[in-house]
């Protein structure tokens, strides 16, 4: 023990003190190799999280006089986003954006796909969770230009489209519906991957005894596989519901968030008042906005959870 | 059991020490004040000012040994150009010590802190006396210093293609008295030449702050109003003449005499009107600034010696003919020396470098600038590099410059969100005029906006 040999002997109560000695050295010991990621953390997460929930109350901005002495504007930037028609229309697209393609898309597609996958033999499983796990795999922004290759005028849609005559550039004329598509192709594979999990522990027993009682196949997922799996539901209906909340990307390449502010959400009328428009106070505002938003959506699913616990 | 500690606790070392010198060798380069960093936009059809920064970073190296010249050109469109550059200029480590700068920005810039004042070295340059006095105050900012030397001007007009005007049977030499002979033209291309476009007006938020210089702001300064109240210093949100421009738009967005909407919204519309629609005929007239003769010459992007034949130029005529008859807007860009350049003389020495006389001329003769020097404007190459230049010169007697104060880019990004919603129909012109009036008292204050 280098530490018994390095410290002094003292006869004074020598066991507490050494022993006192020991555990603060072991917990150094053991908390020393983190620290570098304790500081990066601290320095790169929580650091900008934080300067930002300040920022919301300055009018920091990238240029005027807000750049040099932003000045602590208290709630005005909160009390100018109630007035903002843009912002509530951004905050209604971001709602029908999530349950669009999140809460319904993913999540009943996820659940549909792994319900069928359950029955289907091992060569079909394996090819079609290597084609949605692959849309999944793929970088955001890969994900979003193929879309946009294949949506916009001279996209591949059109192409075939051609004949029939109804060719157009998808963007522009239904741009929330081909936002909403393609993100529920991105993200329908995450769902797919949690229900197939929960699915897999139901076990075969439980469905047996529904069927000898003589449920049918609708009733038996009804009332047997839906309650088994009721808490994966919410904890998948929370995930997506965060993530979606945040997408930017896919958005951004595909409309920009318009034509004018068509399929403009909040994620994308923060960046352009932020950052094209200089109004960096303003858009952090919307930022702390949003992160409430999350916050209250994960506090009724933890809810529900809780409940379901009692 | 010791060594293991020794271990950690070298190795936690060593990460910290290697992240700190991270962090900090990012701002390593320049800070001997031996390297400047010259910092300038370069997108689609725009590349002289890449071609003339490449050219005066030789000359300085040679007449300053031991200095180097660092180019920083920025690909982004015209809003993110100012973004990146502001985000640069925001932190020192990353702040360019010369900045290619919009005059609309100069005093919203100077507010920031992003500029450095150059009274003292103007007053040492002899070069200075060769500028014109409207040149002068171009940088000039609300304090009465100057922060920056012009590297041209420019006026705004209407270019139209004679050959196909002719096979429409419009005059040749079409001189518009008021809005509705532009209207009337149009109408009339759209009838006989299906699968040209008619007019081309800069109307979406992707074109920046040419959607509301070349667009909205050569409608509205020929009426009878304007964007800002000298007399009372007020920004006037709301009146007849701003109604009366949107309306315009409307009505040539309605009766698709414009480009469709969704072409508009592209990012590179402004590059592919310059160097398909037009070289192509694929464009009637085309409302835009006297810099883009530039993208034809031999040192441009698109090369097209035919242009100065195939088209023609007239003034931007008032709504109704009102005098003066005629209407115009300019605006320029400059030089600027960073304010937190650690070397703001080297800074300097290329900013003169770059604008003494030979090389505004072969910049301003390159990118179809209207000159700022008097030297320049009366060399016999400069009036022969550009059959056009003489018809753009004289548009500066008509001309109106942007009010551009501090809050001026706020104003302008309220005009593009108002065009766009007016130009894809998302809003009626009503509507839009006063989403864009509320928006601008709430980003200037109510009490520095005026208007019913």
């Amino acid at each position: 023990m280098s530490s018994a040999t390095l410290a002094p002997p003292a006869p004074a109560a020598p066991v507490p003190a050494r022993a006192r000695g020991r555990r603060a050295s072991s917990i150094l010991r053991r908390f020393l190799p983190l620290l570098p990621a304790i500081v990066l953390l601290l320095l790169f997460f929580a650091g900008p999280v934080l300067w930002s929930c300040y920022t919301a109350f300055t009018n920091q901005a990238l240029s005027g006089p807000g750049a040099q002495n932003p000045q602590w504007i208290g709630l005005a930037n909160f009390r100018r986003l109630l007035n903002d028609p843009t912002f509530i229309q951004s905050l209604v697209l971001t709602v029908i954006f999530v349950i669009g393609s999140a809460v319904v898309g993913q999540n009943v597609l996820g659940l549909f796909i792994a319900v069928l996958l359950r029955r289907s033999g091992p060569v079909v499983r394996t090819t079609v969770s290597l084609v949605v796990v692959g849309a999944w795999v793929m970088p955001e922004i890969v994900a979003a230009f193929c879309w946009y290759a294949f949506l916009n005028r001279d996209g591949s849609l059109n192409h075939w489209l051609h004949s029939v005559g109804i060719s157009q550039n998808w963007l522009y004329t239904a741009p929330m519906f081909a936002i909403i598509l393609a993100n529920v192709w991105r993200g329908t594979a995450f769902s797919m991957m949690v229900y197939s999990a929960a699915l897999s522990d139901i076990p075969p027993e439980v469905e047996e005894a529904a069927s000898i009682d003589g449920a049918g196949g609708w009733r038996r997922f009804w009332y047997v596989t839906l309650p088994m799996i009721r808490r994966s539901i919410l904890t998948n209906l929370m995930l997506i519901t965060l993530q979606t909340l945040a997408v930017f990307t896919t958005i951004y390449v595909l409309t920009g968030g318009g034509p004018g502010n068509k399929s403009q959400t909040t994620p994308i009328y923060m960046y352009e008042q932020a950052f094209k428009f200089y109004d960096l106070g303003y858009g952090t505002a919307m930022a702390l906005v949003l992160l409430v938003i999350g916050a209250l959506f994960s506090a009724v699913y933890l809810r529900f959870v809780k409940a379901d616990e009692r | 059991m010791r060594r293991r500690r020794i271990t950690t606790a070298l190795l936690a070392a060593a990460t910290a020490v290697g992240t700190l010198s991270a962090c900090s060798s990012s701002g390593g380069s320049g800070s001997n004040g031996k390297t400047i960093k010259v910092a300038y936009q370069k997108f689609g059809a725009f590349v002289q000012m890449d071609q003339h920064m490449q050219k005066v970073k030789k000359e300085y190296e040679k007449a300053h040994p031991g200095f180097k010249v660092e180019l920083e050109p920025i690909q982004a469109d015209e809003n993110s150009y100012y973004t990146k550059l502001n985000l640069m200029s925001r932190s020192s480590s990353t702040a360019p010590d010369v900045l290619y700068e919009d005059t609309f920005l100069v005093n919203s810039d100077i507010s920031a802190g992003y500029l450095a004042p150059l009274d003292g070295y103007l007053s040492k340059w002899a070069d200075w006396s060769q500028f014109t006095p409207a040149a002068k105050t171009a940088g000039k900012g609300a304090d009465g210093k100057t922060y920056g030397v012009p590297m041209g001007t420019d006026t705004r007009g209407l270019y139209y293609n004679k050959q196909l005007f002719q096979k429409a049977g419009l005059p040749t030499d079409w001189q518009p008295k008021s809005w509705d002979d532009i209207l009337a033209a149009a109408r009339t291309i759209k009838q006989k030449l299906p699968g040209v476009t008619p007019f081309n007006i800069y109307s979406a938020k992707s074109a920046g702050e040419g959607a509301t210089m070349q667009g909205l702001e050569m409608l509205l300064y020929g009426t009878k109003d304007t964007l800002y109240d000298d007399a009372s210093k007020k920004w006037v949100v709301s009146s007849t003449g701003l109604t009366d421009s949107m309306n315009f738009l409307r009505t040539v967005f309605k009766e698709k005499l414009g480009p469709s909407p969704q072409d508009e919204l592209d990012p590179q519309w402004g590059t592919k009107v310059s160097t398909d629609l037009i070289p192509n005929s694929k464009l009637a007239i085309n409302l835009d600034g006297s810099w883009l003769t530039g993208t034809w010459k031999k040192t441009g992007s698109k090369p097209w010696p035919q242009y100065s034949s195939v088209l023609g130029v007239a003034a931007m005529p008032t709504q109704d003919g009102a005098a003066p008859g005629k209407t115009s807007m300019s605006g320029g860009w400059l030089l600027s020396v960073g304010s937190k350049s650690k070397n703001k003389q080297a800074a300097w020495n290329f900013i003169a470098l770059a604008l003494n006389r030979e090389n505004s001329l072969s910049y301003d003769n390159a990118a179809s600038q209207i000159a700022e020097r008097k030297d320049v404007a009366s060399d016999p190459s400069y009036t022969a590099s550009d059959p056009f230049t003489p018809f753009f010169t004289s548009l500066v007697s008509v001309t109106h410059f942007r009010p551009a104060y501090a809050d001026y880019p706020k104003v302008s990004d309220a005009i593009q969100v108002a065009m766009e919603a007016v130009m894809t129909n998302q809003s009626s012109v009503g509507d839009a005029v006063k989403t864009f009036g509320s928006t601008v008292r709430s980003a200037v204050g109510s009490d520095k906006t005026t208007g019913s």
